[in-house]
């Protein structure tokens, strides 16, 4: 198979990510589509690196899990102690970084 | 062992007292603190006289010894050793500063039981003795600074003493910033020596000043004016001398031992131990002899104005290092050098008196409230009356040698100084006056309250504690005086003290006698045989005659002096009210702090004010608050992207790297 397909399926599935970052409120989809954004990059470091032909990139695709599955241990902390001090799951609500 | 050895164990003694005490505090009884203070001191004197004998053992030319234990600074063509200067002059002073201070400290034993800080007060007094001798002993012009800023702040620390009052705290201050500007003087002075001639070593320094400089030439009028600075802020002579009154804040003891009989006798030594620098300018000696010719007579007329027992004395002592200075600038070192003896001796004595006479009253100072002290305390009261004999120069006390031996001098001179010895009979006319002033006002008549409570009860008078300058009622805590001191009628140690300073001061005089004893001279002279001026003597008629003088104007001033206070006391107020201008110049110190606070402070408040009002206020303030005002615009600005939204950043962020992406790849392509 061409490797332009892998290429637009990531394209699309890091479209998709983005758009739920940018359109949905709750931090619970905001983290999964982040998820959803990372493993498009994934798939393309997977597929470039089969096209080269050597593994640097699917070396690479093993750290993003790591640096995701980090940033999903934090994301969820915070998610839980928001819940625990039951303020709202609204990101909108939550502006206190307003400058 | 060498009579270095000796002098660097001096050193030690007194360096080894004082951190000993000071590190012990609440670890020993004050009694402890106390005997280790004074013994540290007496074994320094036992040195000190080990000293003088090793020289004594030597031929008199060859009195002189350098030693140094090790480098203090060596840079850049600077070599300065740590090291000792041991001649004649050294040696005198150092037995005269040990043997005063080992009396003082015992009476301070005694006086001060009753202080909260027992063991600080003698730390700081083991540590001024300690300065003193690095002052007297320095080898070089950069150990004499180092002496000269200890005793500084020696002297600072004690004025202090009772650091909860706030007059001591101030008159410490004073002393402080004034005895800095002196200290200004002298190293400007050790600045220019090095520069002229390299060296900071006494040695050195003395063998080649006849060589570098001619007579009068500007640089060593200059060096000499800038040691006389130094020697007039320590030795409170005009205009520089207001903080030594107010040094009387400080313990008795303290005036007694750094305010009368050491300490401020350093500008004298000073100008001894330079004399080969003053010889090479006769202008800034002569200007010298002039100051102390002036500060005899005006301290001696604002003596006999005042009415506090203690600043009474402290004017005297002006007035008796006026004569010092002037003798030992017009070329009369060892006649200098001796009355600086005969004057430890009996001044120590009289405030010693003056301490135990204060106890009694409560620590009252006021002369006006003294009086009948003759029928309470005996053994003050005639010790009291010996150190104001001597202070008087009644014939045959040691101050009626030593006094009459400078002015002799002058009238052998000649020429101006012949007026100067003149000036210096006037000055001797009013010391006796108002040293007997006080005499016939506190020792005869009818006893005070106070002193009467001691003859019926035997005890002290307890008062309210006050502080005597304010008349504010204050604590007995630590940082005040203790409930009450001591009078040497009831404490051994404050008696044997005086007793033995009594004997100094009434016979100290006979070793050196014109025509029948020259011990002092002979031991002295040979320091200064490269001054030409040893080569003028009084001849012993001269001498006699000066003598003699000198006894009648003293006789006679005793007799003015019983004549206001005792035959017609009514006249003293007739005159002050006569001559009211006259009073009040006296009674106001002749204006010198106002003088001084109108010429130096003022101005320079007034100069502070104006660099406030357009330096800091336009230049300082107006480049700080810009740059602020730049920062905080920015920072406004910025704060607009802020909006809270985490959404809005992120579709930032998205834009953001889409943007870039799509620069990439256009400009790749």
């Amino acid at each position: 198979m061409n490797v332009e397909w892998y290429v637009v399926l990531s394209s699309l599935l890091f479209a998709i990510g983005a758009t739920g970052i940018l359109i949905r409120r709750s931090p619970i989809v905001i983290l999964l589509c982040l998820e959803l954004m990372l493993n498009a990059g994934n798939l393309a470091l997977v597929a470039f690196s089969r096209m080269v032909g050597n593994q640097q990139g699917q070396v690479f695709a093993i750290v993003v899990m790591v640096v995701a599955a980090c940033e999903v241990v934090i994301g969820l902390g915070l998610i839980v102690a928001l819940f625990k001090r039951r303020l709202p799951l609204d990101v909108d609500a939550l502006k206190e970084l307003r400058g | 062992m060498s009579a270095t050895t000796w002098a660097w164990l001096v050193l030690l003694l007194p360096l080894l007292g004082s951190i000993l005490i000071g590190l012990s505090f609440k670890l020993v009884p004050a009694r402890v603190a106390g005997i280790v203070g004074t013994a540290s001191i007496g074994l320094a004197f036992a040195c000190g006289v080990a000293m003088l004998v090793n020289l004594l053992g030597q031929d008199p030319d060859a009195r002189h010894h350098a030693s140094s234990l090790w480098d203090y600074a060596s840079v850049a063509g600077l070599d300065i050793k740590l090291g000792i200067y041991v001649d004649q002059l050294s040696t005198f002073m150092v037995l005269v500063v040990t043997g005063v201070s080992t009396l003082i400290h015992l009476y301070s034993f005694g006086y001060m039981r009753s202080d909260e800080g027992y063991h600080r007060f003698f730390s700081y007094l083991n540590f001024f003795v300690f300065s003193m001798l690095l002052l007297v002993l320095a080898g070089n012009f950069v150990l004499l600074i180092v002496g000269w800023a200890f005793v500084g702040f020696a002297s600072y620390a004690l004025i202090s003493f009772w650091y909860r009052r706030t007059t001591a705290t101030k008159a410490g201050m004073k002393a402080f910033v004034i005895n800095v500007v002196g200290d200004i003087g002298l190293v400007l002075a050790a600045f220019l020596i090095f520069r002229e001639l390299g060296t900071f070593d006494y040695g050195a320094v003395f063998a080649k000043a006849p060589h570098v400089f001619s007579t009068n030439e500007w640089t060593v009028t200059a060096i000499c004016l800038l040691l006389l600075v130094g020697a007039f802020a320590k030795s409170a002579q005009l205009p520089l001398h207001t903080w030594l009154p107010d040094a009387m804040e400080g313990p008795t003891p303290v005036s007694s031992l750094i305010h009368a009989a050491t300490m401020v006798t350093a500008g004298v030594y000073l100008i001894a131990r330079t004399h080969v620098l003053f010889v090479l300018a006769p202008t800034a000696a002569d200007v010298a002899a002039f100051v102390g010719l002036a500060t005899l007579l005006v301290a001696g007329t604002i003596a006999i104005a005042q009415t506090d027992l203690k600043r009474v004395i402290a004017y005297s002592t002006m007035s008796q290092i006026g004569y010092m200075v002037m003798g030992v600038s017009i070329g009369a070192y060892a006649q200098g050098l001796f009355h600086l003896m005969t004057h430890a001796f009996f001044k120590a004595l009289l405030f010693m008196a003056a301490g135990s006479i204060i106890s009694a009253m409560a620590n009252r100072q006021d002369i006006d409230r003294m009086s009948g002290f003759w029928k309470a305390m005996r053994l003050t009261s005639i010790l009291f009356l010996v150190g104001s004999l001597a202070l008087a120069a009644f014939p045959l006390t040691s101050g009626f040698f030593s006094k009459d031996s400078i002015l002799a001098f002058a009238e052998a001179r000649g020429g101006m100084y012949f007026w100067m010895a003149i000036g210096g009979y006037v000055g001797a006319f009013l010391t006796a006056i108002y040293t007997f002033r006080l005499v016939f006002r506190v020792l005869p008549g009818d006893p005070c309250p106070e002193a009467q409570h001691l003859i019926e009860s035997g005890e002290l008078y307890h008062g309210p504690p006050i502080n005597p300058a304010t008349e504010e009622e204050e604590d007995v805590e630590v940082g005040f005086p203790g409930a009450h001191h001591h009078i040497a009628e009831q404490s051994k140690p404050m008696a044997v003290a005086m007793a033995v300073l009594g004997f100094g001061a009434l016979f100290a005089g006979l070793i050196q006698v014109p025509g029948v004893s020259d011990v002092l001279f002979k031991f002295l002279d040979p320091a200064f045989a490269n001054s030409p001026l040893s080569e003028v003597h009084p001849s012993v008629g001269a001498e006699w005659r000066g003598l003699v003088i000198g006894g009648l104007i003293s006789v006679l001033g005793i007799g003015v002096a019983w004549l206001l206070w005792v035959a017609r006391p009514e006249w003293p107020a007739l005159f002050r009210e006569r001559l009211r201008p006259v009073y009040l110049l006296c009674l106001n110190k002749w204006y010198f702090d106002e003088a001084i606070d109108l010429l130096v402070v003022r101005p320079a408040l007034a100069i502070g004010r104006f660099a406030n009002r357009t330096f800091e206020r336009v230049v300082v303030d107006g480049l700080v608050i810009g740059a602020e005002d730049v920062v905080g615009s920015g920072g406004r600005l910025v704060r607009l992207a802020q909006s809270g939204y985490v959404r809005a950043y992120a579709l930032l962020l998205v834009v953001g790297f889409a943007g870039l992406a799509l620069y990439f790849l256009l400009s790749s392509s």
